[in-house]
Parts: C-alpha cells; structure tokens; sequence
C-alpha cells in the first residue's frame, strides 16, 4: 500500500519535471527539472530495489553531470527568445509523436505481454541482500573486459574534454616547464674574458651584459 | 499493487516525452542534450525495472554501463558546446550548416 503511494507520488513527479524540462523558457530552469528527474527517478530505483543504482545516480548525475550542465548553461551568454522560436509550431507534430509512441508502448505492454512477468508479484529481499554486492560480483567477474572498456572510455572523455576547451591566448604569460628543463647552462651565460688594463682603476671587466670583444673563453 | 507493467508505461512515458523535447526545442543545443539525458534515464528506467522482475544482476550491469557512457557522452558534447558558441557566439542548430558543403 505505501510502495503504492509512493510510486504514483515519485511517477507524477518525474512526469511533471520531465515535461518541465521540455517546456521551460529558461535552459537553467530545465536544468534544475532535469535534477529533480534524476532524483525522482533514484527513489523509483530504491523501490525496485537497486540501491547502488540510485545512490550513482544522485551522485554521478545530480553531483556532477548536471553541475557540469549548470556550468555550461550559466557560462554561455545565450538569447534564449530567438532559441524558442518554432516552438509553437512543432509543438503539435511533438505532441502527436509522442501520443503515438505512448499508444504503441502501452498497447504492446499491457495487451501484448506474452512471456513477460507482468503478473509477478514481488518478493522483498532478504535483509542482508545487498544489491552493491551482487552487481560487484557480476562485475569484476562475467563483465571484466567491458569494465576496463569503460574505465578507459572515460579517460578518453577527459583527454577529450579538456583538448577540445583548451586554448592558448595570444600575448599570455605562462611558464613552459619542458622549455625550463630544456635550457643549458650555454644559453643564458656567456663568460667573456677581458685583458686585464695596465691601471688597476676601475677593477676587472663586466662579465656578460653588452657585446664585448673577446668573445666566450 | 504496482507491477512490472507500471514501470515499463512510467519508462514508455518518459521516453515519449524527451522525444516530444527532441522536437520542440530542435534550436538548443544544451536543452536537446539535456533530453538525450532523460532518453537514456527512460532505457535505464526499462533496464532495473526487467532486472528486477526476472530477477537478472545483469539489467544493473548494463545500467552502469549506460550511466559510465552517458557521462562520457555529455562532458564531451559540453565540451563540444562551448568551443562551438567560443567561435561563433551561437548556439542555434540551424546555423551549424557549416560542413552542408
């Protein structure tokens, strides 16, 4: 009864916030919708009993990707007006879209379910179950391979993230370490020997600065 | 008494309406990324709610794979984005027909 109330509570949220994001004037206000999507969407995950699934998901999504979104919407200086336009006017071909996938996704599932569970009831797992172990387990063993994939995919996504929105700005001063490292003693000292002058007046030669004759011992 | 069937129309819902946002705001790069997020939370959504039912860890393992590559996907086309709109002050879809040829 109260999995009940919570699911058609948590359901009109998600609904609600959806439709928000799709509608909002304002990219920062579909943003904020999209968080509380993703957070709606992780306690439907709880009731399903995929706990670790919902805790990434409110860390990953709501902690960085959509702070990452956030970022970018307040960072770009975007006319959000001249973005809206034709939005009236595909609205009804969106609509009439997205009535039909609904009717065909609600007919195949409510009329056309053969050899779907539909009229499973489910049982509550065990106290000690821990859904964390379980996907651990399936992980590091059946799904190695495609485990390190995705470990290394996402070093590509940082490689990528940051080459792409990097740039060098003319006339900036920033230190180049491997030109540092680079450098040889020859480059920046030169050791001039100067013949001594028979008067002992103004002591012994400058060393360096200017151009004297004599050039590098 | 909430079953499997209630799930799947709540994911098809979903699914349904970033379809809907994928139409209407065909000019904003950032909202249509934004409805690709909520495409993929719906497959998510399908992907715990078999899981569960048929009682298969596997459904959670290809939601991590999802979420790993979902968060590839949008720090690369954030990162996409802003190099776009750093070149041409815009980020209207209609005017990327640079590459139209």
């Amino acid at each position: 009864m109260l999995t009940t109330v919570i699911f058609y509570l948590t359901a009109a949220v998600l609904v609600g916030a959806a439709l928000g994001v799709i509608t909002s004037r304002n990219p920062v206000h579909s943003a904020l919708f999209l968080i509380v999507a993703f957070v709606s969407s992780a306690v439907l995950w709880l009731l399903l009993e995929a706990e670790f699934l919902a805790i990434v998901l409110v860390l990953v999504y709501v902690g960085a990707v959509m702070v990452l979104f956030l970022f970018v919407v307040m960072m770009l200086d975007i006319n959000a007006a001249t973005l809206r336009e034709g939005f009236i006017r595909y609205a009804p071909l969106g609509a009439i879209v997205a009535g039909i996938l609904v009717l065909e996704l609600v007919s195949v599932i409510w009329y056309r379910n053969e050899g779907l569970p539909v009229g499973r009831e489910l049982v509550p797992r065990a106290p000690d179950y821990s859904s964390t172990e379980e996907l651990g387990r399936a992980l590091y063993t059946d799904y190695l391979m495609p485990f390190e994939l995705a470990a290394f995919l996402l070093l590509l996504a940082i490689v990528a993230a940051i080459l792409l929105t990097m740039r060098q700005r003319p006339g900036l001063k920033a230190q180049d370490v491997s030109a540092q490292v680079r450098v040889r003693r020859g480059d920046r000292i030169r050791l001039v020997s100067m013949p001594a002058e028979a008067e002992p007046a103004a002591g012994a030669g400058e060393q360096g600065a200017g151009d004297p004759p004599g050039g590098r011992p | 008494m909430i079953g499997l069937s209630h799930y799947l129309t709540l994911s098809a819902i979903l699914f349904a309406i970033s379809v809907a946002g994928i139409f209407l705001n065909r000019k904003n790069v950032i909202v249509l990324l934004m409805c690709v997020e909520l495409l993929l939370l719906a497959v998510n959504f399908n992907f715990i709610a078999f899981s569960r039912y048929l009682d298969d860890v596997a459904g959670q393992v290809f939601v991590f794979f999802i979420l790993t590559v979902a968060a590839a996907e949008s720090a690369i086309g954030l990162a996409i984005l802003v190099v776009l709109f750093r070149n041409r002050r815009s980020i209207n879809v209609e005017e990327l027909d640079t590459m139209r040829g």
